[in-house]
């Protein structure tokens, strides 16, 4: 496998490509249509900068998430949208980095209140198909000097460009996390108790539905949690008694756990958080909830189409985990509607006019 | 950089210095050809519009030769006020096939002349579509039609407990289509962020007339987040005519602390503690000494006369307020403040803000200023008002500044006597001076307001070429043929070979 470790590297390895490449962090997150090309992998570590009273971090694309994760709980922040870390569910090894999971646009349960990694996400640098580094915002929290395309980098799998540097905005890592429990409860009653815990002013910065349970995490400083708390399970009570969970449940949602190493695939649905009730009614398989409806997470037979269960439901479901002959004969990502398929389609003839840079991956 | 806003008695004189200006503004030059089709134009217009929404006599014309940046004027070639999305893309197919560029418009407001026009430009404004179109608390979200107000939004919520997060000053005036267009910030962005993360779909059309559907009432994009992309692209890819936005509960209450300094300096370096501590204020601002007399004489709320003050205000249970404010109070100990005034009531909440509220007004009654919209990084705070301190001294002009400290968009007020020849020319370099501080330190040139036609020649302080080569084709990929506020954004050499083809 091909490893770069500086910018100068990386444009000159793409200009001189003879073919497509295979662009990687980690490895650990095979998203996306089967991509055939020469592996490269970005091998930039390192933090640029750090500063905690700023509340801002810039690193290289290929620095371990452990690394930064550790660095900055030793100053109690964190990347507030608890970036999903996919190894289990689809069975890989490596080390998850922050371009790759840029890149996926990973996010977790927070993203329900902190907003998606694309949030976060405030510069970039990025090495485009035709082997130029270009950046994109900067390392301030409040900047509309020209477009944004480090959102526009977020979430577009490697396809635009290859990132070599990203900065976030950080957020206070919560002193105190305290998780309720409402069991035994069916989708539609789920959705709905989610929906009214959402309404409440008690900042519920977690809600998923695993095994019958309802999850609901409230957190911040200890003086204002356990109040919040009480008074939530107070106006939940139409819902049944809530109760505090033992353990930790969120990493087990975040990571889809529950689906890992068992046979099926994996899909991931986004609607409107409401209209989860039904579209989980529809599906032959094992279903999760997070994001309060909005992010449905099945288990269903290999081989299995979901998007025509969405039917004349808003939304869009990505083909997650697959054979590779499945991935490619449904389409990993949902198909969009030609006006903006035909943009997309424009940015990255733009971006990488030689179609080399993880080409076919979304489309 | 340059907002200018000239004292009110002063206006006529103002007015021709201003005019100057007008003509100093690089503009591309008027499409002949476009000029002498008017008639024509006009007349394919109204065949697809209501008489009423098609403005095209010249003194009519002359209410949209400008936005909030007064200094800068042109009357468009017509006007039109398209009602629904089709009308928008019918207008845009015209305009499209006639080679007529077009400047969208929502409210004006913009103080970066993101909607000045060119006298051979169509202005495309959308105040006339301003519905409610949906209320879905359980979803948490609202759908409207671009030309609605942003606080009307807000208002449309706020009696079942909810409101919509972004919040610029202009609140009352401005529309979500500017919003979208500009990015736009507000005094809460520390914890809410700006438009762009408030905000879920929209509804675009090309300047083609093709109707792009972006996002929705889900979360994340199915694929390329082009979302992402139209918001803060200063209606250079595309109108907006309808939003998703998403709304929250409001929380409980809210309490502000003042916190008064010596020094600017320990002012700064007490914000940079209380965001390390942990602690996440809701707004954090800042005024200093000049900005805190004018709105003590203006506005009377009873400030301590200081060199530095700070208002942070924190919210969520009444607990937890007791508790953010014990901390704050703390950390502000260790920096000797000279008051440290904590809010026990509504009543002592409205007289801590009273002042901040009215500071632009307050400054606009004793001067003539110029407004700047930088964002540092906060760590850089101190440094970096003892170096606009000393650029005050050397080009002899005052500064005040009140602004958003805790996300670090300063709004560095220039004073200057429009009378005074020289004085708004020497005020205009030292607003570019502050600027390339701004970037220099690792900040920006415009945290909130835009670049429009402001900052345009400045852009190269902040991006090398390749940089803002891959902005433009952005745009040549949504507007191939540079049509839609083709002036705006990129300097004019950059964006001419792409302009005239
Ligand atoms: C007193 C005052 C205080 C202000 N305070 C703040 C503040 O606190 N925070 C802040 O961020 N800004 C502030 N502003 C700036 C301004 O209000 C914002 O930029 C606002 O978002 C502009 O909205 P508008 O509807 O007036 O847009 P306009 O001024 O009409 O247009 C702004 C830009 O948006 C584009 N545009 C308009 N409509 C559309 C559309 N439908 N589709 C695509 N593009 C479109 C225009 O072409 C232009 O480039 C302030 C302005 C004033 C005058």
């Amino acid at each position: 496998m091909m490893q770069v470790a500086t910018v100068d590297d990386l444009a000159e390895v793409i200009r001189s490509a003879q073919g497509p490449l295979r662009i990687q962090g980690g490895g650990t997150r095979p998203v996306g249509n089967p991509v055939v090309g020469s592996p490269l992998q970005v091998g930039l570590r390192g933090i640029t900068l750090y500063e905690p009273g700023a509340l801002t971090l810039v690193a290289q694309a290929g620095t371990p998430l452990a690394e930064i994760d550790a660095v900055l709980a030793d100053h109690a922040q964190h990347l507030p949208f608890e970036p999903m870390d996919h190894r289990a569910l689809m069975g890989t090894g490596g080390e998850p980095t922050l371009g790759g999971m840029v890149a996926a646009n990973a996010s977790g349960p927070r993203r329900l209140r902190a907003g998606a990694c694309r949030d976060s996400l405030i510069g970039v640098q990025f090495v485009d198909g035709t082997g130029t580094a270009i950046r994109n915002g900067g390392r301030v929290m409040k900047n509309v000097t020209g477009y944004d395309l480090a959102r526009l980098m977020a979430g577009s799998h490697g396809t635009l460009g290859v990132l070599t540097e990203v900065a976030f905005k950080l957020l206070p890592r919560p002193e105190k996390v305290t998780t309720l429990i409402l069991p035994g409860l069916d989708a539609p009653t789920a959705v709905a108790a989610m929906a009214a815990a959402l309404r409440t002013p008690f900042e519920v910065t977690g809600a998923g539905w695993a095994g019958g349970n309802v999850m609901l995490r409230i957190e911040g400083f200890a003086t204002s949690v356990a109040d919040r708390a009480e008074r939530l399970a107070a106006a939940l009570a139409r819902f049944g008694r809530a109760e505090l969970a033992a353990a930790d449940p969120w990493p087990a949602l975040r990571d889809v756990t529950g689906f890992a190493g068992r046979e099926g695939d994996v899909w991931r649905l986004s609607v409107a958080p409401t209209d989860a009730a039904q579209v989980a009614g529809r599906i032959e398989g094992e279903v999760i909830l997070d994001w309060g409806g909005g992010l449905i997470w099945a288990l269903v037979p290999p081989g299995t189409d979901l998007r025509g269960q969405l039917g004349s439901i808003r939304g869009h479901a990505t083909l997650v985990r697959a054979a590779p002959e499945t991935r490619a004969a449904l389409g990993a990502f949902h198909p969009e509607p030609q006006p903006v398929a035909a943009i997309a389609a424009g940015l990255r003839a733009r971006f990488d006019p030689r179609g080399i840079l993880n080409p076919g991956l979304m489309a | 950089m340059i907002t200018l806003l000239a004292r009110r008695g002063r206006a006529v004189i103002s007015f021709d210095q201003l005019q100057r200006k007008a003509r100093l503004m690089q503009m591309p030059a008027p499409d002949p050809a476009i000029l002498a089709r008017k008639a024509e134009i006009v007349a394919r217009l109204l065949q697809i519009l209501p008489a009423d929404a098609v403005i095209h006599d010249a003194t009519e014309t002359r209410a949209y030769e400008c936005d909030a940046l007064t200094a800068y004027r042109c009357p468009p070639l017509a006007v039109v006020l398209p009602r629904t999305t089709e009308e928008v893309a019918a207008v845009l197919r015209i305009c499209h096939d006639e080679g007529v560029p077009v400047v969208p418009r929502g409210s004006g407001t913009s103080l970066a002349g993101g909607a000045l026009p060119t006298a051979d430009s169509v202005i495309l404004g959308v105040s006339r579509m301003n519905a409610l179109l949906e209320v879905d608390y359980d979803n948490r979200l609202v759908r409207v039609q671009a030309g609605r107000t942003n606080l009307s939004v807000t208002d449309a919520v706020a009696g079942d407990g909810f409101f919509y997060a972004p919040d610029p000053s202009s609140q009352l005036a401005c529309a979500i289509a500017g919003n979208i267009a500009m990015n736009s910030g507000g005094a809460h962005c520390l914890k809410y962020g700006v438009t762009t993360n408030n905000l879920l779909g929209a509804t675009v059309v090309l300047m083609d007339g093709t109707v792009l559907e972006l996002g929705g009432p889900y979360m994340d994009a199915p694929g390329l987040d082009l979302l992402s992309v139209i918001c803060g692209s200063e209606g250079q890819l595309g109108v907006v005519t309808e939003a998703t936005l998403r709304i929250l509960p409001a929380p409980e209450g809210a309490r502000p602390v003042l916190i008064a300094f010596n020094s600017s300096e320990v002012a700064g370096a007490c914000v940079s503690d209380i965001i390390r501590a942990g602690i996440l204020p809701v707004a954090i601002e800042f005024m200093d000494r000049p900005c805190i007399r004018a709105c003590e004489d203006f506005a009377k709320a009873g400030y301590p006369d200081c060199e530095a003050l700070l208002i942070v205000e924190v919210e969520g249970s009444p607990a937890a307020i007791d508790d953010q404010l014990a901390r704050i109070a703390e950390i502000a100990r260790h920096h000797d403040p000279i008051e440290l005034r904590e809010s026990r009531s509504e009543d002592e909440s409205r007289r801590i803000w009273l002042g901040r509220k009215s500071a632009f007004g307050a400054m606009g009654q004793i001067n003539d200023y110029m407004c700047l919209d930088g964002t540092i990084p906060v760590t850089a705070l101190p440094h970096v008002l003892r170096r606009i301190e000393e650029m005050s001294r050397d080009f002899g002009l005052q500064v005040a500044n009140v602004f958003h400290a805790g996300d670090g968009n300063m709004h560095p007020l220039i004073l200057f006597d429009a009378n005074k020849p020289g004085d708004l020319e020497r005020c205009e370099a030292f607003g570019a001076e502050i600027l390339r501080l701004c970037v220099e330190v690792g900040g920006c040139l415009t945290g909130e307001h835009g670049v429009g036609v402001e900052k345009r020649d400045l852009m190269t302080v902040q991006f090398a070429p390749q940089d803002l080569e891959a902005q433009a084709r952005v745009k040549d990929v949504f507007d191939p043929r540079w049509l839609l506020n083709p002036a705006k954004v990129f300097p004019l050499s950059l964006s001419q070979g792409r302009r005239a083809a």
